[in-house]
C-alpha cells in the first residue's frame, strides 16, 4: 500500500496567501479584496507587493461581493477574502444575483471553514457553505486538503473563467501533496489503491482518510482513498470506477451531511451505480467552542470515525 | 446643442413602448419606468460617451448600471432605440425564451446589460467596482448608476455609500429616482428616510438636486453639471425628483402603478396621451 508521510504542518489559508502572492507577480489582472481580515486570510504578501491592486472594503461583505462583480467589468479577476461564514450565508443573494447569475469571474476565497475554526464557536463555524455554493448554477466549488494543494488551487482558478468558491481552513495540517502537483479543477486524485472499500474525502478529512486507510490496512482491510478537492463539478467517473471495484464507499467531509460532498456522491451513485454508502460528516447540527481536535473527535470527523464508517459499510456489501 | 424636440419625441415614444410592453404580457412595472423616461433618454442620447456596439468590459466608454431592475421596460426601450438590439425585440418582453427577462440580466446575452438586477440594493456596489476598475485601467470615463428611493432602505447601499467617499471614487454618478413611492405606499408611509441630501452629504458625497426630473432640458442641465463635479475627490449623487407614472395622467402621483399593467381601455387612454412619434415597434 502506498503510504504518505509529512515533515511539516501548515494551515491551508497560508497556501491561499502564497498562491495569491504568486498570482500578484504573474497575472496583472488579479486584484484582491478583503473585509477586514487581511491577517487571518494571509493576504499581506500580495498587498505589500501590489498595494494598487488591493481593496480594503471594511466590515461590509455584501458590498465586497458587489464590488468584486463590478471589477470584472474592465477585465479584472477579483479574489475576495473573508471567513467562510461571511463569504457565503451572509452574502448569498449578492453572490446569487451579482456574481453567479451575472456570470462574473469572481473567486470567492473562504477561510476558517468548518469546525476546525475552533474556539470562536458556532457563529463562525459554517458547516453549510458547500451546500449553499454548490446549489448555485455555474458555481465551481473547491475544498483543497493541504497547504500545497490550496496554493496550487488558488493559482489554477485564476485561469478558469467563471465564479469559483474556494474553501480552506485555519488549523495547521500535514503537508503531504507534492509542491509541484498541477491542480486540475474537477479531477479527483487517487491517493491509495484498494479493493475492499472506497473512501472519498475532501479538505481536512483527506489526511484523516489516509490515516484511517493505514490502520485499516493493518486490520486487513484494503481501502482506496480518493481526494475529491473539487465538489462541483464532481469527478463522477473516478467515483463510479472505484466503487465498481470496491463495492462500497465512505464519504468524509468537514460539513453537514445535508448538502455536502456525501450527498453529491450519493446522487451520482443512485443514478449510475447504487452502492452502500456511509457518511462521515456533521449530523444536521451547529458546532460549538473547543479545540479543533476536540471538536473533530466529538462530532465524528477524524480517522477513528472513518474507520468505524468503513466497518459499518463493509457489512452492507 | 441637443435637439430638444427630438429628445422629447423619443421620450414620448419610449412611454408608448413601456405601456405596450407591459400591457401585452399583463405584467411588469410601468410606474417607475415612466417616471425615469427623461433620465434614460438624456443619458443614453446626450450625456454618456458610448462606443459603437457592445463590449462587456466597456473600456474607453461610460458605463451605466440599473440597480432597481424592475424598471426594465424603460431600460429595454431606450437600449433598443439606442441601437443595442432590434426595436422589434421589445415584442418579446417577459415572454418565454426571450432575452428581455422580467428583470435585466446578462444571462441571456442581451447587449447593453452588464449585470443582473432585480433583487434590490446591489447596483451601487457593482458600479463602484466598475468605477475602480476604470481607475486601475487608467480609463477616465465615468460610471453612472440609477437607484430607486425606496431601494435605499436596503442596507447594502449604505455600505456602498460609505465606501465610495472613503475611497474617493469620484468617477461615479449615482442617481436616485426620488419619486417618493414604493410598493406599499409612499416612502414616508412605509419607512421615512428623512433628508437624503443630508444623509449623502454626511457620508461625504457631492449632492445635486434635479428638481424637474421629468423636464428633459432640466435633466440634461443637471446631468451635465453632475459630470462637471466628477474628478474632484468625491462621488456624485443626483437626487432626481420625478413623478411616478409620468406622462399618463391616471398613473401619476400614486404608487398604484408600481407593478401593475394597464387593461385594454387604460392602454388606449395612455397611448392617446402619448401620440406615436418615431414609430411603434
Amino acid at each position: 500500500m502506498k503510504t504518505y508521510t509529512y515533515t511539516e504542518k501548515k494551515d491551508t489559508r497560508s497556501g491561499f496567501g502564497a498562491g495569491l502572492a504568486e498570482l500578484g507577480r504573474t497575472n496583472p489582472n488579479v486584484v484582491a479584496l478583503c473585509a477586514d481580515l487581511i491577517g487571518s486570510l494571509k493576504m499581506n504578501e500580495f498587498i505589500d507587493e501590489n498595494p494598487e491592486r488591493f481593496y480594503q472594503i471594511g466590515i461590509a461583505e455584501a458590498n465586497m461581493m458587489g464590488i468584486a462583480a463590478g471589477l470584472t467589468i474592465g477585465g479584472k479577476i477579483p479574489f475576495t477574502g473573508t471567513f467562510a461564514n461571511f463569504s457565503t450565508g451572509r452574502v448569498y443573494d449578492q453572490i446569487r444575483q451579482s456574481i453567479a447569475y451575472s456570470g462574473k469571474n469572481v473567486k470567492i476565497c473562504a477561510s476558517h471553514a468548518g469546525l476546525t475554526l475552533g474556539e470562536d464557536g458556532a457563529t463562525h463555524q459554517i458547516l453549510e457553505d458547500i451546500g449553499l455554493m454548490k446549489m448555485l448554477p455555474g458555481m465551481v466549488v473547491i475544498n483543497p486538503c493541504d497547504y500545497n494543494q490550496t496554493k496550487a488551487a488558488t493559482i489554477a482558478i485564476a485561469d478558469y473563467d467563471g465564479p469559483v468558491y474556494l474553501r480552506f481552513g485555519r488549523p495547521s495540517v500535514p503537508i503531504f501533496t507534492p509542491a509541484d502537483q498541477k491542480f486540475e479543477i474537477g479531477k479527483a486524485i487517487q491517493l491509495t489503491e484498494g479493493t475492499d472499500v472506497t473512501i472519498v474525502a475532501t479538505g481536512h478529512l483527506v489526511w484523516e482518510a489516509l490515516e484511517a486507510s493505514k490502520a485499516l490496512h493493518e486490520a486487513g482491510i484494503s481501502a482506496e482513498v480518493i481526494n475529491i478537492h473539487t465538489i462541483k463539478p464532481l469527478d463522477d467517473k473516478a467515483i463510479i470506477e472505484s466503487v465498481s471495484k470496491t463495492g462500497c464507499i465512505v464519504t468524509a467531509e468537514e460539513h453537514n451531511h445535508l448538502g455536502g460532498l456525501g450527498e453529491s456522491v450519493a446522487r451520482v451513485l443512485a443514478q449510475h451505480k447504487p452502492t452502500p454508502q456511509e457518511f462521515v460528516a456533521t449530523n444536521d447540527t451547529f458546532g460549538e467552542s473547543g479545540t479543533p481536535a476536540q471538536l473533530m473527535d466529538k462530532y465524528g470527523l477524524n480517522s477513528d470515525a472513518i474507520q468505524n464508517a468503513v466497518k459499518k459499510v463493509l457489512k452492507r456489501k | 446643442m441637443p435637439n430638444i424636440k427630438e429628445l422629447e419625441d423619443l421620450t414620448t415614444q419610449v412611454r408608448r413602448d413601456i405601456l405596450r410592453m407591459v400591457h401585452k404580457v399583463n405584467s411588469g412595472h410601468p410606474g417607475g419606468s415612466l417616471g425615469c423616461a427623461e433620465f434614460f433618454v438624456s443619458i443614453y442620447k446626450e450625456i454618456m460617451e458610448r462606443n459603437e456596439g457592445f463590449d462587456m468590459d466597456g473600456i474607453g466608454e461610460d458605463l451605466f448600471f440599473l440597480s432597481n431592475g424592475h424598471i426594465s421596460p424603460i431600460y429595454y426601450s431606450v437600449l433598443a432605440r439606442s441601437g443595442y438590439f432590434p426595436v422589434e425585440e421589445l415584442n418579446t418582453f417577459r415572454l418565454i425564451n426571450s432575452r428581455l427577462q422580467g428583470h435585466p440580466t446578462t444571462h441571456e446575452g442581451l447587449p447593453g446589460i452588464r449585470i443582473a438586477s432585480g433583487s434590490l440594493g446591489q447596483g451601487m456596489s457593482v458600479a463602484l467596482g466598475a468605477a475602480q476598475a476604470k481607475k486601475l485601467n487608467n480609463d477616465d470615463h465615468l460610471v453612472y448608476s440609477l437607484h430607486g428611493d425606496g431601494e435605499l432602505q436596503e442596507g447594502q447601499n449604505w455600505e456602498a455609500i460609505m465606501y465610495a467617499s472613503a475611497k474617493k471614487v469620484d468617477n461615479l454618478i449615482s442617481t436616485i429616482d426620488l419619486n417618493q413611492q414604493q410598493i406599499d405606499g409612499s416612502t414616508d408611509d412605509v419607512l421615512p428616510m428623512g433628508s437624503l441630501r443630508a444623509k449623502f452629504e454626511a457620508f461625504g458625497w457631492t449632492v445635486l438636486d434635479i428638481e424637474k426630473g421629468n423636464d428633459i432640458e432640466a435633466v440634461l442641465k443637471g446631468m451635465k453639471e453632475a459630470k462637471s463635479l466628477t474628478g474632484k475627490g468625491k462621488p456624485v449623487c443626483v437626487l432626481l425628483h420625478t413623478v411616478m407614472g409620468n406622462g399618463v395622467d391616471f398613473m401619476m402621483h400614486t404608487h398604484a402603478w408600481h407593478g401593475k399593467a394597464p387593461n385594454d381601455e387604460q392602454l388606449a387612454i395612455g397611448l392617446e396621451q402619448n401620440v406615436e412619434t418615431l414609430g411603434d415597434y
